[in-house]
């Protein structure tokens, strides 16, 4: 005798109570604070602020701990939380010249004004597991210097002394895009495509980023610069007209420099391609700038025959929110649709028979 | 029911802030003035995932007030997984009364079906969309085919029930098949079996879609032409079961087949919970009833 499922609620109260406990996972082991998250698993709450779209840390810290370390249902969890609080405004445009470096370096030239600084990087570490890590020692204490001074001017801008890469001109009066206030339409403008892109997800830009390296859509890049640091961010109140600092955000900027052989139009001039992210991740900044010049194909007359110089293509499917959403969505009951397939599926597979048994009778 | 104050919940009446529910109505509106176009709409980020029916929950939250009565059902029934997530949202964000009764409810919100009761003047059927473009798997490009709809350009769609014809002899669809609504767009009827199109036609009910990934709105509104495309050889037809409800006896319903166990052994009930159990209440007995209590009664 089948009864029809009741009590679905009970259930998932249920599943949720175990969710908790699991998270929790053994007593005996302490639980981890979001501090230490904050603090110790910086990069993964850098990821999260980056994909989730908003720069607040202890938040990101917090919601890695209830996500049990899922990144992207952290990044779900900041996002949700995000759309639900009130816009002031815009910052002003944040000057990444003034930004208090950490880790500045380029690909293009040998050295530069305000240097090579290396700072915290993985980059030529030996990957080899360090078992002394699980016994918890005391790292020694960094190198300590004075800072040398005087401004880090951009490459790009040393470069666009010469005009030997093409002039980024700001778009006065313009009202900024923002695609968590109005719907994504084709064709979208570059702040739009920066936005997707500052948000998409970070092994979906690495792929396409990585797609044009091999040649689906080649851009022949270099790296001008990449910059980690602390920039202020600024706001202008209506009510007092000027400029006030909210607060440093860390950022890491990446500078493409990328060839371009020129047109009808144009003259030969190297390109650009940027990206810029929350915190500190090289991997996502620069797949962002790689797939932000491959998506400016149009814009420089060449042909869209590669996925990451599709904007429909790629900002329709960069976003892990919504991927995830949809993908785990196959697991939420169809037995409606599949009940009609089955009637369809059987429908069919007696035509077959029946047409078969036909032709069998007309051989013999 | 006394809506909670924002004091209580932390979140605005029915979770969205007022100046989003505004612009969703507004979406809402232009949808119900062109019968059946997708009207893009800012789509906020919601608490559950996308293609879990966000696009359905945010309609729902901006034509919801306090007096509604909320009735929330997914595959049909009110007791699945989401169907409960959903409605306990409300409940809790806008304190509003819920049902699992058809008939008593303001506001439906579905997933894959539409209630076997006929629905009445001042309901709301609210659908969950996860891919509103009924030209989708024909063209990828949404700047295509938003031409192609500009243009009233449904050869595509023809030539695919046609070529479905040529092929299988019938059309093979049986969900998400493709409507013509008011005479001029076609529209998808998110994936509710072909069984419930001829519902939506003139309905009293106004039925609203949201597709909260895909950031679009669309209606249809009350008495308004609904039409499933055929051909004039090739009518039409919905599903037949051969068999009616084993619980309660229905024919000309919507049945899911329930295994019940491994060597071949399966029942049909009918798919629309609410429906079952209330002919149950009513006394229909099916084959399989048994002497189960009525279903109020358990």
């Amino acid at each position: 005798m089948y009864v029809a499922v009741k009590g679905g609620e009970a259930a998932i109260d249920n599943a949720h109570a175990l969710l908790a406990h699991e998270r929790r996972g053994p007593a005996d082991v302490p639980e981890i604070a979001p501090d230490q998250i904050e603090h110790q698993l910086s990069l993964a709450v850098d990821r999260v602020m980056a994909e989730g779209s908003l720069y607040d840390p202890a938040l990101a810290a917090l919601a890695i701990k209830q996500a049990r370390g899922d990144l992207i249902e952290a990044i779900f969890l900041v996002r949700a939380f995000r759309t639900t609080l009130p816009r002031f405004g815009h910052s002003e445009p944040l000057d990444t010249a003034r930004m208090a470096i950490e880790r500045r370096i380029s690909a293009t030239y040998k050295d530069l004004p305000g240097g090579q600084v290396l700072g915290p990087t993985f980059d030529y570490t030996h990957r080899l597991i360090d078992f002394m890590l699980a016994a918890g020692v005391t790292p020694p204490e960094p190198a300590e210097a004075e800072p040398e001074c005087g401004a880090v001017p951009r490459v790009t801008d040393l470069l666009d002394g010469e005009q030997l890469i093409e002039a980024e001109t700001p778009r006065d009066g313009e009202p900024v895009g923002d695609l968590t206030r109005a719907p994504l339409d084709f064709p979208a403008d570059r702040d739009l495509r920066l936005q997707a892109l500052a948000r998409g997800d970070e092994g979906f830009l690495l792929a396409l980023g990585y797609s044009t390296q091999r040649g689906y859509g080649r851009t022949h890049p270099f790296v001008g610069e990449i910059r980690f640091g602390e920039v202020m961010a600024e706001f202008v109140p209506e009510e007092l007209g000027f400029a006030v600092p909210l607060g440093p955000v860390a950022l890491t900027e990446c500078q493409m420099v990328n060839q371009f052989h020129g047109n009808a139009e144009q003259p030969p001039q190297f390109t650009r391609g940027y990206g810029l992210v929350f915190g500190q991740s090289e991997r996502k900044a620069m797949s962002m700038s790689l797939v932000d010049r491959a998506l400016r194909t149009r814009e420089f007359g060449e042909d869209v025959v590669a996925p990451a110089q599709d904007e429909e293509f790629v900002l329709s499917h960069c976003d892990n929110v919504q991927a995830t959403g949809f993908v785990e969505h196959l697991k939420l009951p169809h037995y409606v649709d599949f009940q009609a397939e089955l009637g369809l599926v059987r429908q069919m597979r007696a035509e077959h028979e029946a047409a078969r048994e036909t032709l069998r009778e007309a051989a013999e | 029911m006394n809506a909670p104050s924002p004091a209580e919940t932390g979140y605005n009446f029915a979770y969205l802030d007022e100046q989003t529910k505004r612009m969703i109505r507004r979406a809402i509106l232009k949808a119900i003035a062109i019968p059946g176009y997708q009207v893009p709409f800012a789509s906020r980020e919601m608490p559950m995932p996308y293609g879990w029916g966000t696009g359905g929950v945010q309609v729902t939250a901006a034509v919801i007030g306090p007096d509604d009565v909320l009735k929330v059902i997914d595959q049909g029934s009110d007791d699945t997984t989401n169907a409960v997530s959903i409605r306990k949202f409300f409940a809790k964000t806008a304190g509003v009364a819920t049902t699992t009764r058809t008939a008593e409810a303001t506001v439906i919100q579905t997933r894959h079906r539409i209630p076997e009761t006929p629905l009445s003047e001042g309901q709301i059927l609210v659908y969950q969309v996860p891919i509103p473009e009924p030209l989708r798997f024909l063209e990828p490009r949404e700047t295509e085919t938003r031409k192609l709809h500009a243009l009233a350009d449904y050869g595509l769609m023809h030539v695919k029930l046609y070529e479905d014809i040529a092929r299988h002899g019938h059309i093979a669809t049986t969900y998400d098949y493709p409507v013509e609504v008011a005479g001029r767009y076609v529209m998808n009827p998110s994936p509710t079996p072909k069984f419930d199109n001829p519902k939506m036609h003139r309905s009293p009910a106004l039925q609203l879609f949201g597709a909260g990934r895909e950031k679009r709105i669309y209606a249809v509104p009350p008495y308004t032409d609904v039409v499933s495309l055929d051909f004039e050889d090739h009518p039409f037809e919905v599903q037949r079961f051969e068999k009616p409800c084993a619980l309660c006896a229905a024919t000309g319903v919507y049945l899911d087949e329930v295994v019940l166990d491994d060597r071949g052994g399966r029942m049909f009930v009918c798919s629309d919970s609410d429906y079952c159990a209330s002919r149950r209440d009513a006394g229909h007995r099916g084959e399989m009833a048994g002497d189960a209590l009525p279903a109020g009664q358990s």
